[in-house]
């Protein structure tokens, strides 16, 4: 199957070909291996993957319809690869930010220095719509805030990777960089022999370290759970996939029950106790009790157990302030104010609308611009100018007035491309890259993370919720050629 | 084990064991219409009847059709999604069950689950059935020995073997009763047509429908009688579709749940089983005969209604929430990221 013939990268950077139409040297093994199948051989495999997908039941909730369909995230044959070099300085720059992050997050909850120094605004830390103030001078456990981080990732024209934003309060979507590497070792076995591949089937058990050391002290084998929302919520397949992965119970908050501020699970032997929760439930909805009144899913007594440290949280409480979008924007001076280094990865370039300065340009450029809501997540609240009808303009420049705080924006950024199979023929699309970062006794990254890609023509939303789909990422080993 | 993780796979187990039992039960009649009844419309607008009526939903077929002739009556045990033990209704549960602990079942058990869900639901499904329905309903039937197989091949056998088994045997139990009382409905013309040829194809139906012929033979080595017949599916001790087969099962299964020795006892459950169970044991088929039979079988059932209620107290229930499932629904989507 010949993938460069006829392909065209329209200008973009695109990861598989350099400026001159070559293959880059760390793709040209996978060419090719690739070029042995013809092209009804490939669209065979293809089918197979679909059908591994669908059989293994490997699928996302599209929500909006009456029961919430599940549908397969469509999956693209054609691997990612980053060379061992680019990774490593991609690794560096991850762990610099988790770091940086960490550090904040434990100063804005104690003596809030960075704030006092003039680093950061008071107001944008109060502001935060999930600074939880109530948690001041509380210590969590082992001072680790954000345990698991997946930050998007994007490439500019030039190749230059820069951080979209950080999610730091309960990533998903690592369990398809998981499934897909199996995906692809089953359907195209032959790719793989002589790639150099790095593995990241480490990845479950590197979680289940990670929440073992942060169980309350003195529980010598503690026992972790997995808390899902329930089989509704769009990332159920996912949480499903870890407790399996992990060999650790999942449950839902009417699983659990709060007595003497000790957390229990209900078992068929009665109750029994619960010491550490990774938690994909939003910090609103984890105690009735304490936070949004009419949550059903969470466990009532939940906090006052944790406050207490009878049970640890992953993530903490009150990480939403560091991936409120505005904060994000002072990332890089976190790193400069509490490590003294330079930001190894970048931000994209951002726009406040509550800075005046800010407010004018953006209000003034909204066609060229990217907009977001500070809190939105899965593509939703965000306006892409240069795309945008005159209608949709002007709604968002009434919100921006409403509402400054809520919404930053950003330079269109003309994200890399990547051949990808499209109805029988090789076209570029924009991807991102989304990198999980485990944060326990030391930093782990396995080497990959989730490639998306947006499908549709001309798309430069990733997310599966907006017709996304996704790759098999390949890190390669250090022998390889780069 | 958490109780709503036991809750699962027992249900999870009892729909795949329904949906089994379904399967056998319309397939054995829709290939005994072919040999019988031909020419007699009257009869074939009713062959069904008695057969709805010992799944105990005649009334919610009636409140959709008028008459259970086979095209209706087969629709609505095989596809038909208002009827929660069709066919197709029972799959879905199952799969709910199984999504809901899949993470507690093998990735095996899961996908075979999935692939028969996906099998019943897809639209090609009543294009295979309408071409061939016994070779949907041995789709379905296979699925469901293969999901057997591998729930004692690939899962530890611990606690969610032991509720996985209770659900199973329970549901056998009860389907071979009901497809036993499907004889007590279908009436016959002349009280002097007992033992006659008709009564003796209809028994020969429900020993078909069990998959029982075969066993029969080689334990009686004779024709089928009325009362050898039931003896077969109520008191044999080897058979394992038969009545007394099963709560053997389930009572082991209760018993090695408690750790209990002989003669030990710790929760009400164990009593009701092993009441049940010496019941059968020492019961003869003229003492069932004399009650009557499909009294005798009304009473089974609800022995076993007993067994499942106490098993759930003992170790599933927990207070019931009173929520508004919308709310939840909801409530579970936002959640971000």
């Amino acid at each position: 199957m010949d993938l460069i013939h006829n392909y065209s990268t329209d200008g973009f950077f695109d990861e598989l070909l350099d400026e001159n139409h070559q293959p880059r040297p760390h793709y040209a093994h996978f060419i090719e291996k690739l070029s042995h199948l013809t092209a009804e051989e490939f669209a065979e495999r293809r089918q197979e993957a679909e059908i591994y997908f669908l059989h293994r039941g490997i699928t996302f909730t599209v929500y909006g319809d009456a029961q919430g369909v599940e549908r397969i995230i469509p999956f693209d044959c054609i691997p990612r690869i980053i060379p061992h070099r680019e990774w490593k300085r991609l690794e560096e720059g991850l762990i610099q930010r988790i770091t940086a992050l960490n550090l904040f997050l434990h100063d804005v909850y104690h003596d809030q220095k960075i704030i006092r120094d003039g680093v950061i605004p008071r107001h944008y830390i109060e502001s935060a719509r999930h600074f939880r103030r109530e948690f001041i001078g509380f210590n969590v456990p082992r001072d680790i805030y954000i345990h698991i981080c997946g930050t998007d990732l994007v490439r500019d024209r030039n190749g230059q990777y820069l951080v979209l934003e950080d999610n730091g309060r309960c990533p998903s979507g690592v369990s398809y960089m998981l499934e897909n590497r199996q995906a692809m070792k089953r359907v195209f076995p032959e790719f793989f022999s002589g790639a150099n591949v790095l593995p990241i089937d480490a990845y479950p058990s590197a979680l289940l370290r990670m929440l073992q050391y942060i169980a309350p002290q003195g529980v010598d084998d503690p026992t972790v759970v997995l808390l899902t929302p329930g089989l509704y919520n769009s990332a159920y397949f996912e949480h499903a996939f870890l407790a399996k992965s992990m060999g650790i119970d999942i449950v839902e908050g009417a699983d659990l029950v709060v007595k003497n501020h000790i957390v229990y699970m209900r078992t068929t032997r009665g109750l029994k106790p619960v010491h550490v929760i990774y938690r994909r439930i939003d910090d609103d909805f984890l105690d009735p009790t304490v936070f949004r009144k009419d949550s059903l899913l969470g466990v009532p007594g939940l906090i006052e157990a944790y406050r207490r440290g009878n049970v640890s949280l992953a993530n903490s409480i009150g990480t939403g302030v560091a991936d409120d979008k505005v904060i994000y924007y002072f990332v890089p001076r976190m790193i400069r104010y509490y490590l003294d280094q330079e930001p190894i990865i970048p931000n994209v370039q951002t726009y406040l609308a509550q800075e005046p300065r800010d407010y004018t340009y953006i209000l003034e450029h909204l066609n060229q611009l990217v907009v977001k809501s500070a809190n939105e997540s899965g593509g939703y609240g965000m306006l892409i100018g240069p795309q945008a009808s005159s209608e949709e303009i002007a709604e968002f420049k009434r919100k921006i007035i409403a509402d400054p705080r809520n919404y930053i924006a950003q330079e269109p950024i003309a994200l890399s491309r990547h051949p990808t199979y499209c109805e029988g023929k090789f076209e570029g699309r924009h991807i991102d890259l989304r990198p999980y970062i485990l944060y326990g006794e030391k930093i782990t990254i396995v080497p990959g993370g989730l490639t998306r890609v947006a499908l549709p023509k001309g798309s430069l939303v990733v997310n599966s919720s907006q017709g996304g789909g996704t790759k098999d990422t390949w890190v390669l080993h250090e022998d390889t050629t780069n | 084990m958490l109780s709503r993780v036991a809750n699962c796979i027992y249900w999870m187990a009892r729909y795949i064991e329904r949906a089994d039992n379904i399967a056998r039960l319309v397939d054995v009649n829709l290939q005994l219409l072919l040999d019988y009844f031909q020419s007699d419309k009257t009869k074939l607008d009713q062959y069904w009847e008695p057969i709805l009526k010992s799944l105990s939903i005649e009334e919610a077929f009636h409140a959709k059709y008028q008459l259970a002739n086979t095209d209706c009556a087969t629709d609505f045990l095989t596809f038909d999604l208002s009827n929660p033990s069709s066919i197709k209704s029972c799959i879905r549960t199952a799969r709910e069950n199984a999504r809901l602990v899949r993470d507690q079942i093998s990735t095996e058990i899961w996908e075979e689950i999935n692939r028969l869900y996906h099998f019943v639901n897809a639209a090609s499904a009543e294009e295979i059935w309408e071409s061939s329905p016994s070779e949907f309903y041995r789709q379905i039937r296979q699925s469901s020995q293969i999901f057997q197989g591998l729930s004692s091949s690939t899962v530890l056998h611990d606690e969610a073997w032991e509720f996985n088994q209770i659900g199973k045997y329970l549901e056998r139990a009860d389907m071979t009763t009901r497809i036993l009382d499907v004889k007590y409905h279908i009436l016959l013309p002349r009280v002097e047509d007992v033992g006659g040829a008709l009564d003796t194809f209809q028994w020969l139906v429900i020993l078909r429908s069990t998959s029982a012929m075969e066993a029969y033979m080689k334990t009686y080595n004779s024709d089928v009688t009325p009362l050898q017949a039931a003896e077969f599916l109520i008191l044999n001790n080897i058979f394992p579709r038969a009545v007394r087969f099963c709560i053997r099962l389930v009572d082991s299964a209760l018993r090695r749940l408690a750790h209990l020795r002989e003669g030990e006892f710790s929760h009400p459950v164990e009593k009701i089983s092993g009441k049940l169970l010496a019941e059968l044991d020492y019961s003869a088929i003229e003492d069932v005969f004399q009650y009557g039979l499909h009294e005798y079988l009304d009473h089974l059932q609800v022995e076993f209604n007993h067994i499942g209620e106490a098993m759930q107290q003992t170790y599933i229930y927990s207070p019931a929430q009173e929520m508004g499932s919308e709310v939840i629904w909801h409530q579970q989507q936002i959640q971000q990221q």
